[in-house]
């Protein structure tokens, strides 16, 4: 299992990360050293184990369905760069 | 030109009515003040750690019971990864694959025109949480409210390949779904404020053919209309476009409820690139059969079983059950009234005709929040009784009622107050058409000579002498019978 420059490019595009050509390939290599440890796990084996979606064995941790009180507003809205009316201000979004 | 089939899948997204929202406890609520209602979880600031709400869990589970789906024994949280600034952790808390939703491979009957009923399959029903709210602000940049961030989301989709196959289908799965919802007190069903919204896939593919057309997904729908006359025109559309030799391209097309068509969105199409994993804040979830039948022993009956049973035991036409059943607290009322002994099809004739009327009117309603009527299930039973015992015509039942609606009086009471109760004993009538008979030689001369329409004339003037209190029937009869020679 190794992965392309392609594919960092991609996961870098996912991620809004914007990469140079070196930081491309740093990537590329660490990305694949570490691939190659869950190659080490595939090679385990796994018989007669059920496949578990978490490693803690807790199971249906929830709360009950009352509301409490929220943040003040403008302590929520204390670390935005931008505000305006209350609002979270970010750079227009070009869509619909 | 061949014939098309057309293809409708649903995805319905409802706000659940739980207090508090999903994975924090901030209250849910409609409207206020922006970013009144957030806290660190459900802005997603780091080091925080969300924690399911119960509620919602169970309203979904709930709701899958109702569309007859299998419940997940094992069912876990996944992280949708995309950015966009409405989603304030840069992933959406979902549930991923066939058989991980709390609720998978179910259906929903509608009612078709033939008066038979079409099952329509539910694929999944899953819990999600809602994004916040993004506002394109005219002096540029764009306004972030996060209220809504983090409520309780269901989704509901239906069967691949689709089972609906018109326009009146899809609006009529939509009403009967936001019907049951509504009924399990799951979501209000507000399609205009959009705690409810509906987005349909739509395909057209020749008959014949086995594999289906290209299809386009349809947003901005907000009523029952909107979604008939947008699944219609997108397949008007497609079916031109293929007419004239084009192509349909896969798309997100907006409706535009102004001039009744449809426009296709600019969407950014580069990443359906979602990269679901399993969410490891959130602890998976394990369903034993004891938390199942206690979220179903929640379920009431459901609308469409309660039109079936108005029209199988009550004897009601399904044109008058549906009106019933249209609202649940009317429908309880309705049931109230039968089970203190009211004949159901004039009980219903009532709640339809004058008690609706009068409600409508009035603003008020015979539950909830606004204004309350005056009138009980006791009233409409005794007033049905009245009548149907030939005690007061159906006319004097007319001014009875009225007056129950404006004072919340007795009918038995308002009948003896007014002196209104009719006559039918058949001596006094008899004196009255007698009476009747001397006073108008002629009239009886004519009728006697083939001029059958005068009787009208004389029960009329029996009536008159009765001060309408007469049982009419019966004055039609015993004249009928004083007539023939
Ligand atoms: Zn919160």
């Amino acid at each position: 299992m190794s992965i392309s420059v392609d594919e960092v490019r991609h996961v870098a595009k996912l991620a809004r990360l914007e990469l140079d050509e070196a930081e491309i390939l740093a990537f590329q290599s660490e990305l694949n050293a570490l691939l190659g440890h869950f190659q080490d796990i595939a090679s385990l084996n796994v018989e007669g184990i059920e496949p578990k979606p978490h490693a803690v064995a807790l199971r249906n941790v929830w709360a009950d369905d009352v509301a409490r009180p929220s943040l003040l507003r403008d302590e929520a809205l204390r670390n935005a760069p931008v505000t305006r009316a209350g609002l979270f201000i970010v750079p227009q979004i070009i869509e619909d | 030109m061949p014939e098309y089939v057309l293809s409708v899948g649903m995805e319905v997204h409802a706000e659940l009515l739980t207090q508090s929202k999903m994975f924090c406890r901030c209250p849910v609520a409609f409207g206020g003040e922006p970013n009144t209602r957030v806290c660190p979880v459900c802005l997603g600031l780091p080091g925080t750690l969300p924690v399911p709400n119960r509620r919602a869990i169970e309203l979904v589970m709930k709701t899958a019971l109702a569309l007859n789906c299998t419940i997940a024994r094992h069912s876990v949280f996944h992280r949708k990864n995309y950015f966009y600034p409405d989603l304030p952790k840069g992933y959406q808390v979902s549930q991923y694959g066939e058989t991980n939703p709390i609720g998978y491979g179910g259906f929903l009957e509608i009612p078709t025109a033939e008066g038979g009923f079409k099952r329509i399959g539910i694929r999944r029903v899953h819990l999600e949480e809602d994004t916040g709210k993004l506002m394109h602000l005219p002096s540029g940049g764009s306004g972030i409210d996060y209220n809504r961030a983090g409520v309780p989301l269901m989704e509901i989709v239906t069967d691949f390949p689709p089972d609906i196959q018109s326009p009146d289908e899809a609006k009529e799965y939509l009403a009967q779904l936001r019907q049951i919802l509504i009924y399990l007190g799951v979501c209000d069903g507000r399609l205009e404020e959009g705690s409810m919204r509906c987005e349909p896939n739509i395909s057209v593919r020749p008959q014949g053919a086995e594999k289906l057309g290209t299809k386009t997904e349809l947003k901005n729908l907000n009523s029952f209309r909107s979604v008939q006359l947008g699944v219609q025109f997108e397949m008007r559309r497609q079916i031109a476009t293929l007419e004239q030799g084009g192509t349909i391209l896969q798309e997100t097309r907006g409706w535009n409820e102004a001039n009744e068509s449809s426009f296709a969105m600019r969407i950014k199409e580069e990443e359906n690139d979602y990269r679901y994993f399993p969410c490891p804040d959130l602890i998976p979830m394990e369903f034993d059969d004891p938390f199942i039948d206690r979220v179903a022993q929640e379920i009431p009956e459901l609308p469409l079983a309660k039109t079936r049973r108005y029209q199988d035991e009550l004897g009601l036409n399904a044109y008058d059950a549906g009106l019933l059943i249209s609202d649940q607290d009317w429908a309880d009322f309705f049931e109230k009234a039968v089970t203190l002994g009211g004949n159901p099809k004039l009980v219903c004739n009532w709640m339809n005709s004058d008690f609706a009327k009068l409600l409508n009117e009035s603003g008020q309603w015979v539950a909830g929040e606004r204004e309350r009527t005056r009138v009980t299930p006791t009233h409409l039973v005794e007033l049905v009784k009245l009548i149907e015992s030939n005690s007061i015509s159906g006319k004097m039942g007319k001014e009875v009622f009225a007056e129950v609606f404006a004072t919340g009086k007795n009918p038995q009471a308002i009948v003896d107050a007014r002196g209104l109760s009719q006559v039918s004993d058949s001596a006094a009538i008899e004196a009255w058409v007698q009476e009747v008979l001397d006073a108008h030689p002629d009239v009886v001369e004519s009728y006697r000579t083939g001029k059958q329409g005068v009787i009208g004339f004389l029960v009329g003037q029996v009536m008159k002498r009765s001060q309408g209190q007469a049982n009419p029937a019966l004055v039609q009869e015993s004249m009928r019978k004083a007539l023939e020679p």
